[in-house]
């Protein structure tokens, strides 16, 4: 009998280990495996980095907003309108996320917010280390509201917590009004949708009522905010929308 | 594609615990709604792991529904996609669950 497991090796062979103390050399006829129950959750290293900023966001009563769309929905345009905008009255920030280039980060720069490029190179998303890293290098001022702009995807941002206090899911009325039932995780993690380009929806077709109606079959109840970054249609409505983000939650 | 990332999250985690054993089996739960496809992580599972204590391993994936509730007729269904419909037919379905992105379990072998 074998005495590190206590199988029966058979008769036919003894195969004894020389040295090495417990090495365990004899032909097994049957399996002998562990099981070892780990119930780890498999995103839990970026979902306890995505707490630890919001909780550093917390202290310092910084908004930060993770805002994800397809490439080329206007995620860049809307934020340099609102950057504009809203820093006259309080500190804006922007972390840029995309695979290459710091073209972004220069027209926010450029916009008047102080801003941080992450380039993921073949990483299709932003994660919390990301996040955590860029918002040291920002070291936004007490009270700013951050932007973070994911990288252009509608699939894997929706699964990477980054520590914000809410996802700001954009898409344009030149994509298709199927949109959120074709990306349904997106959609359904979102706290605001923007319809964006509505400046150009006397040119494609579109059915709005269809696209709000999508959205909150998977998302119930979920506010959808046309605009225009463009031409400035439905910007107050934004506006408003990130004033009410910013009172403190309660608990 | 996240399942690579999804995948390594895997593969590190198990490591950190488990890296001086070989592992034979490891079981994760993939909720059918988590937005991760078990495919795509077979896929990865196999390039990634090379090189780790899990190369070579058995990967066992099971795929838990979510659930249903109509808010139409007020029944309780099992929920395999996020778009899931009411067996009487409604769309107005509040999905919950099925969401679960888990390592359940390991095998190890016994001797090395
Ligand atoms: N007509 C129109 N074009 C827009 C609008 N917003 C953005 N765009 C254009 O869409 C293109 C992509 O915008 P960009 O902000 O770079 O998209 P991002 O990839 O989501 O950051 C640019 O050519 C923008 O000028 C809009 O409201 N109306
Ligand atoms: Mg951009
Ligand atoms: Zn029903």
């Amino acid at each position: 009998m074998c005495e590190t497991c206590g199988c029966d090796a058979g008769d036919a062979a003894r195969l004894t280990a020389v040295g090495g103390g417990a090495a365990h050399a004899h032909p097994h006829p049957h399996p002998h495996e562990r099981v070892i129950v780990l119930d780890h959750r498999v995103l839990s290293h970026n979902d306890d980095l995505a707490a630890r900023n919001r909780a550093w966001l917390a202290e310092r009563g910084i908004l930060a907003l993770n805002v994800m769309s397809s490439p080329g929905s206007g995620k860049t345009t809307l934020l340099e309108r609102t950057v504009a905008d809203l820093s006259p009255s309080g500190p804006v920030a922007v972390i840029e996320g995309d695979q290459e280039t710091v073209l972004d980060a220069r027209r926010l720069a450029a916009a008047g917010a102080s801003t941080v490029q992450v380039n993921t190179g073949s990483g299709c998303h932003l994660d919390a280390a990301m996040v955590s890293g860029a918002l040291a290098e920002l070291a936004p001022p007490d009270g700013a509201t951050v932007f973070v702009e994911n990288v252009g995807n509608l699939v894997c941002p929706a699964l990477f917590d980054l520590g914000e206090r809410a996802r700001v899911v954009l898409m344009s009325v030149t994509e298709g009004a199927d949109k959120p039932l074709k990306y349904p995780h997106m959609f359904r993690g979102a706290d605001v949708l923007l319809l964006n380009k509505i400046d150009l929806l006397p040119y494609v077709d579109f059915d709005v009522d269809a696209c709000r109606d999508a959205a909150r079959r998977l998302c119930p109840g979920l506010r959808m905010l046309p605009v225009s970054a463009t031409r400035g249609d439905g910007l107050g409505d934004w506006y408003d929308w990130l004033d009410e983000q910013a009172r403190p939650v309660a608990g | 594609m996240h399942e690579l990332a999804v995948t390594e999250s895997v593969i590190d985690a198990i490591s950190a615990q488990l890296s001086d054993m070989r592992v034979t089996v490891v079981r994760l739960e993939i909720g059918k709604l988590s937005g991760v496809m078990p495919d795509a992580v077979r896929f990865c599972f196999e390039l990634a792991g090379e090189g780790t204590c899990v190369e070579g391993a058995r990967l066992d994936i099971t795929e838990p529904d979510g659930t249903g509730e109509c808010r139409a007729c007020g029944s309780v269904f099992p929920a395999r996609d996020p778009l899931a419909l009411c067996p009487c037919g409604s769309a107005e379905v509040t999905v919950t669950g099925g969401a679960e992105l888990t390592i359940k379990a390991v095998e190890v072998a016994d001797h090395v």
